[in-house]
């Protein structure tokens, strides 16, 4: 993987020694709230609704061990010894103290890690597949990609005051695990004659305004690719819209000015720029490339995976479901499931940490995923080795088998911590995964999203089931949407009807449950693909009439 | 169009810790809700508002926020104040964990 260059080091010492300093003034009264909140924005700290929020980068989702050990010290220093992992492959530490920030910025700094652009109207932490450079059916390892527009997006001067955020998602994978039609931009690596290159997403997000991405350029070849995105931030700096936040963001743009007008625009702006760069993209991605070849696989047999597989239900159960398939023979990509039935989805101590962290180093090349599904992948794990690492993980409470099933939930932080919340996620989340936890081998394959504002941090619209939380008249209710897709085929669920209250949302996704359970054609037939088939009217029907929902009134 | 005052409280975060504060009868702040003065006149609660919005050097983001008086002192009339003055509902964290709830 990627490893920070002097100029990195250099910029992170200057930038963290400036950000001690306004947090100095601010403290001194040099500064007011006003002058000070952009600046700790530009820094990745919040304020939320009990503590400050410390929000840090990690790009495309990739972690070192030694990375992974100093996010378990700072969480232990300055936290209160856990972080929590979110949807955009970041790490969030909830209860920091002001003065603490510059100290934890500099630790971040030690291990070549920042809070940079996690916030503000700039190119946020550039997501990723998180199985990129381990995944069977992947074309290419998407990161150096990524890696570049990280670092040609960090302090882009003229990118730094886009009209709103701006959020890009690659893949290199025709199973698109990173949503990429759901970004500003959404990158999917293709090849065309052999050549690679990329499909090319404008314009899709969540949020209050959900829009599926549309197709700018079907193949942009890999060496056109920077000048391409950076076109197409020039023509939204120019032509997205600044009069109203919320109608700010490229989808808006797109939906005015039409797909063909953007498209115009941007290869006009692309034909001046693609010059301009006289090679020097080129050149840093072939050295990235360098720095993302694959590691030294071993080459062992996998007898003592095989038989433990033969003889161990519990490791069974495991690999069946936290397990996929990695192109290198003998080796496996694991998905450490977050999301313990009960627990608050995304969260790990600083002790789990530090056993992931270990295991990556012992058994997995020392390399490290966060999935913006809130989980930890080791990418690189060599078969005859799973049974130990499943041992492990099971002694620090890591070895849940749920990946892709019912209780592995996305959920925001919500109102427990967040200031724009309007009603709960967590807790949604925790009794959702308590209730289903016996029967959710049975009932397959299942994406509940839950979000606790409008702002779809928790991605419900694309959930096969998702639950957005709202305050309706001072009182916490909950609506449901259906048929969502995240995937290659991503679509936005549909409104099922009138919310729930809090003490009836539960009970409702179990109603869901159970009119899939009696609606299937045998248990291959996945919840969505049931949705699919029959549409959304006998799921409407579990929900309000048939069981008499007073709500339904 | 005018919207009814209701009674309510000035609270903030405090600068330091980023905890949640409230303006009590004598002028001071407080880490307890009922600690905190209830206001039933809506100038004496704006001017109070604008008193607590200056001291910038040690707060942030003061607000109105609805209460009404219980038997221990005013109490939070929206679920979001309720969690602020308790801490969220995953974790013991927060002034719940202090005994300030």
């Amino acid at each position: 993987m990627y490893a920070y260059s002097d100029f990195d080091h250099a910029f992170l010492k200057t930038r963290n020694a400036q950000f001690r300093a306004q947090i100095a003034r601010r403290i001194a009264g040099h500064l007011t709230e006003d002058e000070f909140k952009p600046l700790r924005l530009m820094n990745g700290l919040y304020l939320q609704l009990h503590a400050y929020m410390l929000r840090v980068a990690i790009p495309y989702g990739t972690l070192n061990s030694r990375q992974m050990h100093q996010l378990a010290m700072i969480a232990e220093r300055w936290d209160k010894g856990y972080g929590h992992f979110t949807t955009r492959q970041n790490i969030q530490f909830n209860w920091p103290r002001l003065n603490d920030v510059p100290d934890m910025l500099d630790a971040l700094a030690e291990v070549g890690m920042h809070a940079i652009q996690t916030s503000g109207n700039c190119v946020r932490n550039v997501t990723a597949d998180h199985f990129a450079g381990a995944a069977a059916d992947e074309i290419a390892d998407p990161r150096p990609v990524a890696e570049l527009l990280r670092q040609w997006s960090t302090d882009h001067p003229e990118f730094q005051f886009l009209p709103r955020k701006f959020k890009i998602a690659i893949t290199g994978s025709p199973n698109d695990r990173a949503v990429t039609r759901a970004h500003d931009i959404g990158l999917r690596m293709v090849l065309r004659d052999g050549a690679r290159g990329f499909e090319v997403i404008v314009g899709g997000g969540l949020g209050r305004t959900p829009v599926i991405g549309k197709v700018l350029a079907e193949f942009i070849p890999e060496a056109d690719l920077l000048p391409y995105i950076e076109a197409i931030l020039s023509v939204y700096n120019s032509f997205g819209r600044r009069d109203n936040k919320y109608k700010a963001r490229i989808k808006i743009m797109v939906n005015e000015l039409g797909i063909e007008e953007v498209r115009a625009r941007v290869a006009a702006r692309f034909a001046l720029l693609r010059d301009e760069w006289q090679g020097a993209d080129g050149a840093i991605l072939n050295d990235l490339r360098r720095a993302f070849a694959p590691p030294a696989f071993r080459v062992a047999p996998t007898d003592a995976f095989d038989a433990a597989y033969a003889s161990d239900p519990v490791f069974r159960a495991f690999v069946d479901t936290n397990i996929t398939a990695h192109w290198q023979d003998g080796y496996a990509i694991v998905s450490i499931s977050l999301k313990a039935h009960g627990a608050t989805p995304g969260d790990a101590t600083a002790d789990q940490m530090r056993v992931m962290a270990d295991l990556a180093a012992r058994y997995g090349h020392d390399e490290l995923r966060i999935s913006h599904e809130q989980n930890v992948i080791l990418p690189h794990v060599h078969k005859s080795d799973l049974p130990a690492v499943h041992a492990a993980l099971r002694a620090a409470g890591l070895a849940t088998a749920n990946i892709g099933l019912a209780s592995d939930i996305i959920a925001c932080p919500g109102m427990d911590y967040c200031a724009l919340a309007t009603a709960r996620s967590i807790p949604v989340a925790q009794e959702i995964a308590r209730v289903v936890e016996a029967r959710e081998h049975d009932i397959g394959g299942l994406k509940i999203k839950i979000s606790g504002c409008i702002n779809a941090c928790g991605h419900h619209h694309v959930g096969h089931i998702g639950i957005l939380g709202l305050d309706r008249a001072g009182v916490e209710n909950y609506q449901i949407t259906l048929g969502g897709d995240a995937t290659e085929t991503a679509a936005l669920g549909e409104r099922a009807g009138p919310g729930f209250a809090y003490d009836q949302i539960v009970p409702a996704i179990e109603r869901l449950i159970d009119a899939y359970l009696d609606l299937r054609e045998g248990d291959d037939e996945t919840f969505i693909d049931t949705f699919r088939r029959l549409g959304a009217q006998p799921f409407k029907d579990a929900l309000y009439l048939t069981q008499g929902h007073a709500d339904a009134a | 169009m005018t919207t009814r005052f209701t009674p309510s409280v000035v609270t903030a975060n405090d600068l330091f810790e980023g905890d949640v504060i409230y303006l009590t009868d004598a002028g001071t702040w407080s880490r307890l809700h009922a600690e905190a003065a209830l206001f039933t006149d809506p100038q004496a609660a704006d001017a109070a508002l604008e008193q607590a919005s200056a001291q910038s050097d040690r707060l942030v983001g003061a607000y109105l926020a609805p209460a009404r008086m219980g038997p221990n002192g005013p109490e939070p009339a929206h679920f979001r104040e309720a969690f602020r003055a308790r801490g969220p509902s995953n974790y013991a964290h927060g002034k719940q964990a202090e005994g300030l709830c």
